[in-house]
């Protein structure tokens, strides 16, 4: 497996698990004096997600996938 | 009535791209139903996005928030963020290859030559529509519940109404849901029925625009009226009945966990397929991947703080009251600016509108490709024909999904109604991972997979949303804590693997014809036999 590939999958089982904050369960604080600090956690992770999707699109794309499609058929 | 007008007139917009785009057509099938492959970048996301932004987005996630708490943005947002993106770059780029190699336009006619059977794509037809009917049922009901609580009072004589206990109601004067409903379903029809695919795409690439802008004017002018960001969050943590929604108390760490699953559901929308084969090319699906967990935060952080805002501000809900108007209760009471009342209004119809037409154009195209010109052929039918055929069956299953709404209006909870229809498509989700990846997925598997599928979604349904449960029950059903789509997901899985293993392998045409590898592995000798060799 090609060492992009195999990063992006260990970086999507972390995303995956950090998901699950069990520690901002009850706790009803307010981050930037607004934001309930579970929503501010999740909107944070939303951007994670985005930034990490676009290393992945950098780093593991596809490419023979493009190649193949465009292959005549047999 | 500044507002109303509003609405009427952003209606009125389009109708006019309907007709402009219809200016565009080059009058062939392939147009009317996927563009040609010829869409870009921007197109792509914009139109994916708006499509799995509908009232369950907007109007749904903020009465669960009202009800629910700040729980809600973590079950469905930032899953969907994470795992949407997932199935679009390792299921969707896949699926785009395969259609335009073989020059597929609809899920069951994939399905169909991937496990060389025409009996999977009898099979898949009505489950699929089956499955997409409480979909659109989400976006007629939250369209009329919105209406209905944006227009409240506009028509005192009219659509004047009152409580059981003969007080008004507080949404008296508002034009009906079942009127409102009719109306986005009549416009909605228009444009697709005028511009096809090619209308449904700039048509959400528009309302997309409109509804991600008009949300953020929205949240700010109602965080104003609150008296600013902190102290609308402040006044919730003041009040007892709103102060929970700041957290997840009485939420299960189980069935936040196992909500993960509902979100596979994208790679089994047909609707959603559809779009994919419209894309240039696999690069075409980069700004998606990327740009579509940040568009969902944009879209439902607002949200999710109205809802629990509205708990502090309108508090406890009274008999015949449903939460999915607190997000046009609070336009309408808190932002006084008719004009922006008006330009909200046509931003979360537009959230809502913008899936009905691209479900609307899926349904119309399976029915003629995988119904009629399966069983006459193709060149039974002039491309003419062909459009008027799936015209003809979009209209039927657009009346049948009304007449339920109107039955289903008081009753329904759209965000409740959203999650059974994800979790019915993400128990299929196995069956498009076997027909991609796993070369020894088999016909008879992907048929147990399906009817197993189909059963287990329905008995749970039942259970959940038809059958009368005992005073004092959980009102959202969950097993050993966990959703529903967990049991779902792992019969449909399991059921998959098993019948797989225990039939025979499909041939080496059908492998050759859908993986990259089998090609080379089988080409390869023929070119070059020295080169490739058991000890290699």
């Amino acid at each position: 497996m090609r060492t992009p590939v195999l990063v992006s999958i260990i970086g999507f089982i972390a995303l995956f698990i950090l998901h699950h904050d069990f520690w901002n369960w009850n706790n009803p604080a307010l981050v930037l004096g607004f934001m309930p600090v579970g929503l501010a956690y999740h909107a944070g992770f939303s951007i994670a997600a985005g930034v990490f999707w676009a290393l992945v699109s950098r780093f593991a794309w596809p490419h023979s996938i493009e190649a193949w499609a465009d292959e005549p058929n047999d | 009535m500044t507002s109303l007008y509003i609405i009427i007139g952003y209606l009125g917009l389009l109708i006019g791209l309907g007709l402009v785009s219809n200016r565009f057509s080059k009058g062939t099938s392939a147009d009317f139903f996927i563009v040609n492959r010829s869409v870009g970048p921007f197109l792509l996301l914009m139109s994916i996005f708006g499509t799995t932004m509908t009232g369950f987005a907007l109007v749904g996630s903020t009465g669960k928030a009202f009800s629910t708490g700040i729980g809600t943005y973590g079950l469905m947002a930032s899953w969907s963020g994470l795992i949407h993106s997932a199935v679009f770059f390792l299921v969707g780029i896949r699926l785009w290859a395969v259609g335009k190699r073989h020059g597929y336009i609809t899920q069951c006619e994939y399905f169909r030559n991937r496990f060389d059977s025409k009996g999977i794509g009898y099979l898949l037809f009505p489950i699929l529509i089956l499955l997409l009917i409480p979909y659109l049922l989400v976006g007629v009901i939250a369209a009329g519940k919105f209406i209905q609580a944006a227009t409240k009072g506009m028509f005192p004589e009219q659509f004047a109404l009152s409580l059981p206990n003969g007080m008004p109601h507080p949404l008296s004067g508002g034009i009906p849901p079942e009127l409102g409903g009719a109306v986005i379903c009549g416009i909605v029809l228009f444009y697709v029925f005028f511009g096809g695919l090619r209308g449904a795409i700039w048509a959400n690439v528009f309302q997309t625009i409109v509804f991600m802008l008009t949300g953020v004017i929205a949240f700010w002018m109602i965080s104003q009226k609150l008296g600013g960001l902190a102290a609308a969050s402040q006044a919730v943590l003041e009040s007892d009945f709103a102060r929970p929604r700041a957290t997840r108390e009485g939420m299960s760490q189980a069935q936040f966990l196992t909500y993960c699953f509902v979100p596979l559901s994208v790679g089994m929308f047909p609707h959603l397929f559809q779009h994919w084969l419209t894309a240039k090319s696999a690069k075409t699906f980069k700004l998606t991947v990327v740009a579509h967990p940040i568009f969902i935060m944009i879209v439902w952080v607002p949200c999710i703080l109205i809802g629990i805002w509205a708990a502090g501000y309108i508090g406890p809900l009274g008999p015949g009251q449903s939460t999915n108007s607190i997000l046009g209760r609070m336009v309408e009471s808190l932002v006084h600016s008719p004009v922006l009342s008006g330009l909200v209004g046509a931003g979360v119809l537009a959230a809502i509108m913008s899936s009905l037409d691209s479900q609307f154009m899926c349904l119309g195209t399976m029915f003629t490709k995988d119904i009629v010109l399966e069983k006459f052929g193709e060149k039974r039918f002039s491309d003419k024909q062909k459009i008027l055929i799936a015209r003809g069956f979009i209209l039927a299953i657009v009346a049948i999904t009304y007449g339920l709404s109107v039955a289903l209006m008081n009753t329904a909870q759209v965000f409740a109604l959203g999650v059974w229809c994800f979790s019915g498509f993400a128990g299929l989700f196995p069956l498009v991972v076997g027909a991609v990846y796993w070369k020894r997925t088999t016909a008879a598997g992907a048929i147990a997979c399906i009817a197993v599928t189909a059963v287990t979604w329905s008995v749970l349904f039942y259970n959940d949303i038809i059958a009368k449960k005992p005073p004092g029950t959980e009102d959202e059903l969950l097993i050993w804590g966990m959703m529903p789509v967990t049991l779902i997901i792992a019969a449909s899985a399991i059921t998959l693997v098993v019948v797989s293993l225990l039939t025979r392998k499909p041939s080496d045409t059908v492998l050759r014809k859908f993986f990259a590898n089998s090609n080379k592995a089988n080409q390869a000798p023929r070119t070059q036999p020295a080169a490739v060799g058991p000890h290699r």
